[in-house]
């Protein structure tokens, strides 16, 4: 892959200066830690990537979750037909309660319900244990909502401090309610972002779901899972139709409007296609090891990602699947230069920073570079040091690269690099949008979406277009 | 007048070494005193009480707080019973091995005593019964700030007892620190081994507290524990029942609060060599760490 270009007044020595002048006023003692998470990119030295995946430095603003929010938020959530049980104190459950726009098919509380329980722990449950009421639970829960396939436990802190056993109270409740019922010990207190959260439920998938189903229908030359694609603002229902334009068919799709079963059958799919390589890796590795099933990262934000992901997903079959690659990437060609022509007159020459999950920033940044968009910093709340290999090559030499930034730090850097556009979470967006920068919400599209496929760019280059150039950006005074 | 002081105390000790027994029968000695005493049980176990209310086990707070679903609907009186010479009497309870979390029992159970204003200012004396050793924070909880601040040890010549004593000491150092909690002296229950009243002495003097009283075993404590009474009510007059008097005298008059020396594992063994329990020439036969 071709080095990018570089970006107009970004230097490695810039970078450098401007990270050592915030680390300059911090604490030393933090300033040490945070340093070595802190970088200039070098594309052509995967090697001088960030530090990642450790302990929050203490005492700085973090926009980091727990293990039992990678595990319910991330990956149970989104499956539509099993019931989710927070197994703890209420409000675990309650502020993870269809808090992420992970859709559903159906209409919501008609056709569709997202079946979130919790066992609401008071001090009895943790003096005697929630096991009792846990069996009472599940049983409970499954005559509420006969029409599940499945129940999770996702364990909450006091859960483990104080040792119930959910997965023998899981495997006694499988065998009495002849449901899967999937134990995850998921506790807030493990590992340090919601990272190992994931990790943790994929190891719960491979114990306790894969390969206890098998698919309805016989399983054909060109069937795929849809790995790590949770359906954020509707992406799963954008990507599905391209994979099946091409001719393949999408078996099961892991989690967004996920169907358990069928995840559980995956392990009958001729290759598993993963987009959100650092929530589901895990499964894919174990499903190559244990069924020999191949796996392939691809990337359908912005029309170039998406080309390249046809392309190299088309390489994996035969002539048939490669010649309709090239129809569909013909047929949608127009569609494309048309959002083009519209929107990147508007954004050439624009600068975003980025900061979100531990999979967007590096995957996005073909997207805003088919708008004309130049990533000058970004970086990730979790992710680990095989995400960091995968982004050097993404950006310029000299980029801004952070991990676990704080809100320090990011303000600071913003403040200097002076980006057109910063795409981040929920915290971040006030405190930029009141400062007069362009803000997206990168974590739920904003409330937007889809982004993912085709379909997704248009409302995509829609959306940054919106943000960036609204006239009401020129009617803000900030009073700072 | 000046206003009564009340005196919260701790007994810690050994699983087994008759911490529950030693407490109960001082306790009714103390009341024979004419004093007020309230006990709190923090053992799941709940047998606290039992030989002052004559009942196998009371009603413990947990028990009743697993039966309304929370603590808030609790009344005092619901879990706080009068026996033997008006001694009040409170079990935290708690789970059965294994399950669930006892510490956090007695953390809510005494919590919900202090709340709902279980230590009436009549009282002259609190006792908290405490399982064997401090293995959490929850079984530390009686000997926080505020709560007692005089700790009595149940110990025996056996070594282990001796070990488990010196932990505990390690223990109260920890929060002697930053609250007023003070050794206030071991007591001996006696198992008949050899020396054990000097060897006890001197595990006393090196911790730098004193060997309150020395209990002799008798089986008077087994018959009058088999008929749910403290050797006290069941025979007033056995010599057994005077014992438990002069040490509930002992602890009335007690003026030493120390903050405790625990010893070192080596110490502690060759105080027990010094006292020919393990003898000199043994040592070509003590079992030695691979790594050592």
């Amino acid at each position: 892959m071709a080095e990018r270009k570089p970006i107009e007044g970004i230097t490695i020595e810039k970078t450098e200066k401007l990270i050592a002048d915030t680390l300059a006023e911090m604490p030393e003692k933090a300033a040490k830690k945070r340093k070595p998470h802190l970088g200039a990119n070098e594309p052509s030295v995967s090697s001088c990537a960030v530090k990642s995946n450790k302990k929050v430095v203490p005492g700085v603003m973090s926009q980091r979750g727990c293990a039992y929010a990678g595990a319910k938020g991330v990956v149970w959530g989104p499956i539509r037909d099993m019931v989710h049980v927070s197994h703890g104190p209420i409000g675990c459950g309650v502020y993870s309660w269809g808090t992420r726009r992970n859709l559903m098919h159906g209409i919501p509380g008609v056709t569709s319900f997202p079946m979130d329980f919790t066992s609401d722990f008071q001090e009895r449950d943790i003096v005697y244990g929630g096991d009792k009421k846990l069996e009472t639970l599940l049983r409970e829960a499954n005559e509420l909502f006969p029409l599940n396939k499945g129940l999770s436990v996702l364990s909450e802190c006091p859960v483990g401090l104080i040792g119930d056993d959910i997965n023998a109270v899981a495997k006694k409740m499988e065998k009495e309610l002849d449901k899967l019922v999937v134990p995850c010990n998921c506790e807030g207190f493990r590992g340090v972002s919601q990272s190992l959260g994931h990790h943790i439920s994929n190891d719960s998938i491979r114990d306790h779901v894969i390969g206890k189903y098998e698919f309805a229908e016989e399983v054909g030359p060109y069937d795929v899972a849809l790995i790590g694609d949770y359906n954020i603002g509707g992406d799963v229902w954008a990507a599905k139709p391209i994979l099946e334009e091409i001719g393949l068919t999408v078996k099961s799709v892991w989690t967004g409007d996920g169907e358990i079963e069928k995840i559980a059958a995956t392990n009958k799919v001729k290759l598993n296609l993963i987009h959100c390589y650092r929530s589901m890796n895990y499964m894919c590795k174990v499903m190559e090891e244990k069924w020999n099933i191949p796996w392939l990262e691809y990337n359908f934000f912005g029309p170039t990602k998406i080309e390249e992901s046809l392309r190299a997903i088309g390489k994996q079959f035969d002539d048939k699947i490669r010649k309709n690659v090239e129809k569909v990437i013909k047929k949608y060609r127009k569609e494309m230069d048309d959002v083009l022509a519209e929107y990147r007159p508007r954004l050439e020459g624009k600068t975003a920073m980025l900061f979100v999950g531990g999979l967007r920033p590096r995957h996005t940044i073909g997207a805003y570079e088919d708008l004309g968009i130049q990533i000058t910093g970004a970086g990730y709340e979790f992710a680990h040091q095989d995400d960091y290999d995968r982004t050097a090559p993404e950006m310029a030499k000299g980029a801004l690269i952070y991990d676990d930034v704080s809100e320090f730090e990011l303000e600071k850097f913003v403040e200097e690099l002076k980006p057109d556009l910063v795409g981040s979470g929920i915290k971040e967006k006030y405190v930029f949008q009141k400062a007069g920068i362009p803000f997206r919400q990168m974590h739920s599209w904003d409330y937007s979406g889809p982004y993912h496929g085709y379909e997704g760019f248009k409302i995509f280059a829609r959306d940054i277009d919106m943000a960036i150039n609204s006239p009401t950006w020129g009617l803000v005074k900030s009073p700072f | 007048m000046a206003e009564k002081k009340m005196r919260q105390i701790a007994i810690y000790g050994k699983g087994g070494i008759g911490k529950s027994t030693t407490t109960q029968n001082t306790v009714a000695g103390l009341a024979q005193l004419g004093k007020k005493v309230l006990i709190i049980g923090c053992d799941p176990k709940a047998d606290s009480t039992r030989l002052i209310l004559h009942a196998k086990a009371q009603t413990t707070v947990m028990d009743k707080v697993r039966e309304l679903g929370t603590v808030e609907d609790l009344e005092l009186a619901d879990v706080l019973k009068v026996g033997y010479g008006g001694i009040k009497c409170v079990e935290s309870g708690g789970p059965e091995p294994g399950v669930g979390c006892a510490g956090r029992g007695v953390i809510t159970a005494i919590n919900f005593c202090e709340e709902e204003g279980a230590y009436t200012p009549d009282l002259d004396f609190v006792f908290y019964d405490v399982l064997g050793d401090v293995v959490c924070g929850g079984f530390a909880m009686p000997i926080r700030e505020n709560k007692a601040q005089e700790i009595y040890i149940v110990v025996s010549g056996e070594m282990m007892a001796m070990y488990a004593a010196n932990n505990i000491c390690k223990g109260i150092c920890k929060y002697a620190e930053s609250g007023s909690v003070r050794l206030a002296g071991l007591i001996c229950n006696s198992r008949n081994t050899d020396l054990e009243a000097e060897l006890i002495e001197a595990l006393a003097a090196r911790l730098g507290t004193q060997m309150i009283h020395f209990v002799p075993r008798d089986n008077q404590v087994q018959r009058a524990e088999l008929r749910r009474m403290t050797v006290i009510e069941y025979s007033p007059e056995h010599k057994q029942a005077e014992e438990y008097r002069q040490l509930a005298q002992k602890i009335a008059e007690n003026e030493m609060f120390v903050v405790p020396t625990p010893l070192e594992m080596e110490e502690l063994e060759e105080l027990l060599m010094e006292f020919g329990i393990m003898e000199a020439e043994d040592e070509a036969i003590v079992g030695v760490a691979e790594n050592a």
